[in-house]
This record gives C-alpha cells, structure tokens and sequence, in this order.
C-alpha cells in the first residue's frame, strides 16, 4: 500500500501542518505478522525508514498545501532617495521634509531631513506626499473583469451554498484593465476575493498589483490565503429563488454550522488516520475534499475569513459561530453597521472593511453611515476603507478622506495620519501582510507612493508607485504606463 | 440685526425651530463662486429676500433687519445639481423604483413628476453634500442597473438582456429642487429619453439599425398624427404603432421645443445620433457620451450638450472602450457644455457630485468648468437657468456655504438653502450615527433620538 512510507517532502509538510504521519518501515520483519499494536514504535524507531512510498500525487492535503506556488518576480528597481516629502508613514506618524530611502526592494530608512546618500537616484519630493501603497482589502479585478459580460463574470459560483472548493485565483484573468487603472490609484497589493451569493463562497487570492502574464506571476509570496464568508441577503436571495436552502437568514446559519462540522470531522478523520500511521496500525486515509481543506485551513489558523456582513446582529451572530467551531473572523467586510457594535467587534480582534458612502442598495445597507471607518477606529477598532469595486479602487484616499471627514463632524479628533492606515496598515493587518507591507517602516517590502497633493485632497494623484521597490506606474513617463493586451488596437488605446 | 452662530447646535435646533417662510438673510465674509458672469468674488456679501436673491458683490449691503450669517472666510456657492439621478423616485434600490417603465402601449407618455417623494430619506442626506436641484430622469429597463455590491451582476449575469418591448422612448424627465416640500417640482418634460446604442438595439430587437429605422417610423407617425388628429379620432386614420398618449407626448419633440436625451456611449453611436438629430431637426442631449472626446469638435460644432460622469475611465462595455478620466476636460475644451453626473446613478451616492467636479478638475478641467457643469450648465441644458444654478439677484436662493472649497472632502456644508429656506443639517444618517457615538448609555440605544 502506497501510504505506508515516507518522503522528504512529507517530512517538510508534517512540520508544516503539525499533523504526525509515521509508518512502519517497509524491511521490517515483523510488519506483516504484527499489524497495529502500539508496542510496535519502538522497533520502528530502531529500524531506519526505506523506501519513500508516499500517497498517490493528490490524495494527501498535507502534500499539496500549495498547489500553485507564486512566481512572483520583483520589477527591477535600484537605489532611490526620495527627499524633501511629506510621509505619512501608515504607523500613525507625519514625517515632514522626509527622506524615504529604498534599496534592494525594501525600505530602507524614513527620517527627516536626511541627505541621499551616494549612488542613489534622488527624486525631489518637496511639496509632494508619500504613503505606503494602497492595499484594497476587498476586489473583484480580474474574477469580475472589464468588460462586464458574462464572459467575463468569474466571481460566483452560483451552483451551491458552500463552494469552499473554489478559489478566486483560478478566475482571475490577469489582462483585466482594471487592475491598471487601480495601480494609477496608488493599488500595490490587493485581496481578489469571491463573491457574495454564497454562504461561503471559496478562497481569495492575495496579489502584488503589477502587470503579468499569469495570476502566479502576482501573487504575493508567503500571504496567507483568505476564506470568503457571506451573511444575510445575497445567499438567502441567489438560493431562495432556486427553491432551495437557504432561502432565510435562520437557514443562512443552519448552512455555515453544517459547513463547519463537515470540516471539524474530516480533520478529525485525518487525525485519526495520521495516528493510527504513527502508531503503525493499518488505516485507510479518507478521501481529500477540496472544500474541506480549505475549512480546516481555517479551523487551524492558516486561513483567514473575509466575512461580507452588513447587520450589526448578523456580524455578533458570526462571532458566536466561530467561538462554537475555534475560528477567528478576520474582517467583516462592508459592515455598515459596524458602528452599532464597534465595542465588541474591538474587543473580538475583528477588523471592519467598510466604505463611507455607498448606502441603501438593499435593506441591510439602509442603515450606513459616513462616519462608520471613524467610530470603529474611535472604539480602538481596525478600521479598513475598501472598494468591491473597480471605478472606486482608484480612489480609495478620497474615501478615506470623505470618512475622515464623517468623524470629524461626528466631533472625533482623528488625524489624517491616523486615516491613511485605513487604506495601508489596517488593511495589511486584515491580509495578514503586515509584517511584509502596509508601513514605511524599515525591512518592509517598498511599496510606495509619490503623490502631488496631500492624498486626503480630492486633487491628489500620484506621480510614481514603487511596488518591491521597482517602479510600476510613473505618470510622467509613458514607458511606465503599462496597458492590458485588451486595450491595444482600440480606440483611445486604453490611455484611461 | 440677528447674528447666528453657526455649529451644530444650531443645526440641531433648526431641526424643530425650521424657519416656515424665507426670511431676510446677509452672509457676509464669504468667498462667493457665483457660477455667473461675475466669477469669483474674494470676498463679499450675498443677500437673500423673499426666498430670492437680492444682492451679491463684494460690496453688497446688508439690509436692515437681515439675519447675519458670518460665513467667516468660508465659500458661498450655488446649491449643485444631481444630474440624471433618480433622487425622490428611488428609496432602496432592491426594493424598486419610480424610473422605470416596461409597458409597450406607453413610453414616450411617461411623466417622472407624478412618482415624487418629497419625503425620501435620500433627500437630507444630498442636501448635506450641497445638492439642491436633481434632474430625474427615466431609465430605459434595456439600461444596466447599479451595482451597489458585487452580487447584482450574479442576477443580471453579466448584463446581457434580450428584447423586452418595443418601448423606445423611455419617458420624460423632471427638473426638482430639494427642499423636501410637496411642490419639488421646477419644470417638468424637460426632455424625452432615448436609449441608443446597444440599450436602444435591445429595445428594437437586437440590432441598433433596427432601432434607427423604428425611431424614424414612430417620429413620421407622430408628424402624420398631427396633421390627421380629426381623422385619427374617429377611427378613419390608419392603425399606428404608438399609443394616443405617446404620439401626443412626442409632438414636441418633433417640434424640436422638447429635446431628445440620447442614453449614447461609443463614438460611433454618437456619430449617428447627431446624424439622426440633424436629419429629424430634433434638439438634442447627449446621456453618456464616454467615448465622446474622440468626436468632441462634432458635438461641439452641433451645439449639442453632454451628461457625463466623470469618473467612468474603463471598458466597462465594449460601448466604452476608450473611455477616459480625461474625457470631461477634453470635451469642455472643444466648447461643449458639459454636466457631470454622479456614480451609481445619482441616487445614494448623489453626494459624490462634487468629488466629480474635483476630480475633473485634477485631470485638465478648469474650476470654473467644473463648477459650471454641476451648477450653471445643468440649468442651462433643462431650462431653468433663469431660476436656478447661479449666484445672481434675482434668481431663487439655492445656495450652500462651505467650510473652504466645496469639491474637497475634508470641506462641509454648514448652512443649504433651497428658495430662501434654511434647511436641516441633519439626515436619518446622522440620527443614527448619534444615537450610537456612545455606546455605554444605561438604555438601549433605542430611547435615544
């Protein structure tokens, strides 16, 4: 039987996953006579493993933890100085006259004053602004791509509630000209999630926002994959009207719980594999669900939920769900009501990406407010100002800028520096990119953006956008405008 | 004379103590854009009488016995239009609307002004971002809707809709203004919608040649109708497609006193609409025009007037492929006169009017352009220009003052008249955002308004 061994690659994933898969080794005489019994692990342990005999390519979710590994490749980039700024640096600072010093794709150092040192390309920031790149927690590009036609509407898979099976990557078509209008907005990294008709809807894709052949070329190496979750109208609507569960929001709940105690016993029923292999019994392994790993990817921290949930006591509905099954909600997205509950999404470590303005398309969005971002965050909350949406991804600082506003007519003193994490580090965090961008902050990958205005006017726009330190848009110079393989040939030439 | 503080308390109290007839109002120290003739003004003084515009100049005296609004360095500027919105005839966009008429005996016959809620919720809450005046207008059911989250292109499936009628006039539009009163409307059949383009196509049957020859037939019914009313009342007049009421709704349009709103994208399209205009000897709008900087100088040299929304910069269809963030300030330059609409149709999201406006202004449109395509143009274009759309005696006082430039976000509305009338600074909006800024009340949230 192929699982009965061992291979250096399954030696890397059960560090990985933490789950023990042992066997007996093959030579061993006794094997064949004595199946199972515990006191067998001795002898193993004294007789070095033969012969690797792993699981057939593809029945063992431990072995394919990445199936499509990223093949990202950094643009080429060199030294560069840029001085005399105005920096916010998305860790709530202002740094006025700064020097931003970029080298070998990363930040190197932001302090004021600071002269460039030698050999680096200086570019004059005085009277500009810089920021972090924008991060768009919550996109459609490229699974709902340009033009919106059926031919390019990727985004739900409409055939079942649970499609956890499914994962955005795989429809994100990467010469939508979307994602260079975004780039123009200051987007260097973005979360292309699935859509919302599902109660789950499959995992989202985390991308570097650059121009490339295939979606592995943009997928930002070592992020974390996200689960997309949806409450209230969409699923109960998309499935209702098929005459079938769930056509309520009672029915809505029914459908996650049942989702999530699938996946707490196939885990359990791989644990319970793995074990009797390491105990050196004989066992059968259960059959690989697609859509089950993906949920036990959550059930073990490795995925992060992306909840689109716009109620206040739908969000508290799904925090008691995932207490019941030992998950965490990393974000709930839209969220207008977020402001209702902002106490308790603070206290549960729950961010909310949220918009300022758009309101009132269904019942649950009746009840937005512009100040939503600025209560969270006043509540000592993570609050996240994204898109879902192509036009507005290319202003997501005037966004920010329209909930900054909303706060401080609330009468909440919120700096701008404190705003721009809305749209830098706060998003980060939600990625589970921080640690790699969302900052200016020294070691972080150099996504940055050059802009003329402060990016809280409506007459800023950016300049030049650096992601991993390669310049990826310069609007001055046209060899650093990049178009989609969709825009040659047609009029205007996709000069947006 | 009165002096008022103006903060949110002041606000708040005009929610119950709402002056019930205009009064006599000077707001002095306030950089005025006038949207007229007299441009910009550094500083000066505005005066509002009888719900009218008396005075505006830097000079300007302030009557005995005005209420005094120190507008303290702020902007005053003309109260901005919400162009081809449907701001008083939608509430929740799932829940329907008032726009929209899919009855193949009555198209042209549709009159937006009798589906008007002056109590919609969506009204305060445009107020607050300094809109004063809406043009409504009907959308064809052959148009896409809004997609206020992803999910509604899982219902319309990417937007592909087969015919539905042979509705090709989609009805008429009606200019409001915002003060939330019974009596909104300012001039009603301000134009005749017409889906073009592959909207038009669809209504026709699926190809837009279909849809130019049927838009030729039905305008040579209406001419023979005219001239065969006596017969055609009593049945000796040949069966016309169109219903009574349509035929007798086109009559200005044939005429060429109502203009034609021509829902258009592509250059092409454009091309042949102002072909079609110039044919027919029809007045004529332009409703999308996106790709309407590559034949600026035609539409210029025809005089006719585009509606756009500035921010539509991608292919979103294969009718907007050369679309551009710069299309605004191009045509602009080439002498059209442009109003700008807002995203998502202009209901909810209304407010964003002027954001617009800024941001054409950050892409090559001059201010005073932009502020004319959201103020004075709109005016023009729907015929009201003599009662509204600019800071000038006489005109109706629809006016905002703002904290600094009104096309900023960090910028607010502090005080919105509509016809002299101080409005509330307030919206359910902000009544709920109140009633939740502190969440450690010993009631719930629900005793609090």
């Amino acid at each position: 039987m192929k699982m009965w061994t061992w291979t250096v690659a399954a030696i890397a994933a059960v560090a990985v996953s933490g789950c023990a898969t042992t066997a007996p080794p093959a030579q061993d005489a006794h094997k064949a006579s004595a199946p199972g019994g515990g006191t067998k692990s001795a002898q193993a342990a004294a007789t070095p493993p033969a012969k690797p005999k792993p699981l057939l390519k593809g029945l063992d979710p431990a072995l394919a933890a990445n199936p499509f590994p990223s093949t990202y490749k950094a643009l080429p980039g060199r030294p560069t100085a840029i001085v005399g700024a105005s920096a916010f640096t998305g860790t709530g600072a202002l740094v006025e006259n700064a020097t931003i010093l970029i080298r070998d794709g990363k930040v190197e150092q932001v302090a004021a004053g600071l002269a460039a040192p030698a050999g680096y390309e200086v570019i004059d920031g005085r009277g500009k602004w810089v920021t972090p790149g924008l991060i768009d927690a919550h996109s459609h590009l490229g699974v709902y791509a340009s033009p919106s036609i059926q031919a390019t509407s990727d985004g739900n898979e409409l055939t079942a509630p649970v499609t956890a099976e499914v994962w955005a990557e795989h429809s994100v078509w990467p010469q939508d000209p979307g994602f260079n209008t975004a780039r123009v907005g200051g987007v260097t990294t973005l979360l292309v999630l699935p859509g919302s008709g599902n109660l789950i809807g499959g995992r989202g894709v985390t991308l570097r926002n650059v121009p490339a052949r295939t979606v592995q070329d943009m997928k930002f190496p070592g992020a974390p994959y996200t689960l997309k979750m949806a409450c209230g109208e969409n699923p109960k609507r998309v499935y209702g009207s098929k005459g079938r569960a769930p056509s309520t929001r009672m029915g809505n709940v029914a459908g996650y719980r049942a989702a999530w105690i699938n996946a707490a016993d196939y885990e359990r029923r791989w644990d319970d594999y793995r074990a009797k292999v390491e105990k050196g019994e004989k066992a059968d392994p259960p059959k690989r669900d697609l859509a089950m790993d993906t949920l036990v990817g959550v059930l073990k921290g490795e995925i992060l939920v992306e909840n689109h949930c716009y109620r206040a006591d739908e969000m508290a509905q799904m925090i008691d769900i995932s207490k019941e099954f030992g998950y965490h909600v990393t974000a709930f997205h839209h969220a207008v009501e977020a402001y209702k509950i902002a106490d308790l999404l603070a206290a549960n470590d729950t961010c909310v990406a949220t918009w300022a303005n758009w309101w009132g398309g269904k019942l649950e969005m009746y009840d937005a407010v512009e100040a939503n971002a600025a209560l969270v965050d006043a509540a000592g909350g993570c609050a996240i100002i994204k898109s879902d949406d192509p036009d507005l991804i290319q202003r997501l600082n005037q966004e920010a800028a329209e909930a900054l506003a909303a706060g401080r007519a609330a009468g909440l003193k919120i700096s701008e520096a404190q705003a721009i994490k809305w749209i830098t580090a706060n998003p980060a965090k939600a990625l589970g990119i921080l640690n790699q961008t969302g900052t200016l902050e020294p070691g972080k990958r150099a996504d940055v953006v050059i802009w003329d205005h402060d990016p809280f006017s409506i007459y800023a726009r950016t300049e030049k956008v650096y992601v991993d330190g390669g310049l990826a848009y310069d609007r001055s110079d046209r060899r650093y405008q990049p178009k989609s393989d969709f825009d040659l040939g047609q009029p205007g030439e996709g000069g947006r | 004379m009165r002096k008022v503080l103006f903060g949110a308390a002041a606000a708040a109290a005009l929610v119950t103590a709402l002056p019930a007839l205009a009064e006599t109002v000077a707001i002095t120290h306030a950089r005025i854009l006038t949207a007229a003739s007299a441009g910009e003004i550094a500083q000066g003084v505005v005066v509002i009488k009888d719900g009218k515009i008396t005075a505006v100049g830097a000079n300007a005296a302030v009557p005995a016995g005005a209420r005094v609004i120190d507008a303290a360095g702020g902007v005053v500027a003309p109260g901005f239009f919400a162009t081809g919105g449907v701001l008083g005839a939608e509430e929740i966009s799932s829940v329907g609307n008032d726009v929209t008429v899919d009855n193949p005996d009555l198209g042209a016959a549709f009159d937006l002004q009798y589906g008007l809620d002056p109590n919609s919720t969506l009204i305060p809450v445009a107020r607050l971002g300094g809109l004063t005046s809406a043009v409504v207008l009907p959308h064809s059911h052959a148009e896409r809707g809004g997609d206020e989250d992803e999910t509604d292109q899982l219902t319309a499936g990417g937007g592909e809709s087969g015919p539905k009628s042979h509705a090709l006039f989609a009805g008429q539009g009606v200019v409001i203004d915002l003060g939330g009163r019974a009596e909104m409307v300012t001039r009603a059949h301000v134009g005749m919608v017409v889906p073009f383009g592959k909207a038009g196509a669809t209504v026709a049957g699926g190809a837009r040649g279909a849809e130019v020859v049927a838009f030729k037939a039905a305008l040579a019914d209406v001419r023979d109708y005219m001239k065969n009313k006596a017969a055609y009342d009593r049945a000796g007049y040949r069966q016309l497609d169109l219903s009574k009421a349509d035929l007798e709704a086109l009559i200005p349009v044939v005429q060429g006193r109502m203009p034609v709103i021509a829902t258009v994208h592509k250059a092409a399209d454009i091309r042949l609409v102002l072909k079609l205009a110039r044919e027919e000897n029809l007045k004529l709008i332009l409703n999308g025009a996106e790709e309407g900087w590559l034949v600026a100088d035609e539409i210029a040299k025809a005089g006719v007037p585009v509606l756009t929304n500035p921010l539509d910069d991608r292919p979103e269809s294969f009718e907007l492929l050369a679309s551009t963030m710069d299309n605004v300030a191009r045509l602009n330059a080439a002498g059209v006169i442009v109003a700008l609409e807002s995203s998502e149709g202009g209901a909810h999201r209304a407010r964003e009017t002027r954001y617009g406006a800024g941001d054409a202004v950050s892409h090559g449109m001059p201010y005073a352009a932009a502020l004319a395509a959201i103020t004075i143009n709109p005016a023009k274009i729907f015929g009201v220009a003599d009662r509204t759309g600019s800071l000038e005696p006489g005109k109706d006082a629809d006016l905002v003052i703002w904290t600094a430039d009104p096309f900023e976000p960090l910028s607010q509305a502090t005080a919105v008249f509509i016809k002299g009338v101080q409005q509330p600074m307030t919206s359910r909006q902000i009544e709920l955002r109140d009633r939740y800024k502190d969440l450690h009340r010993d009631l719930p949230p629900g005793y609090t308004h």
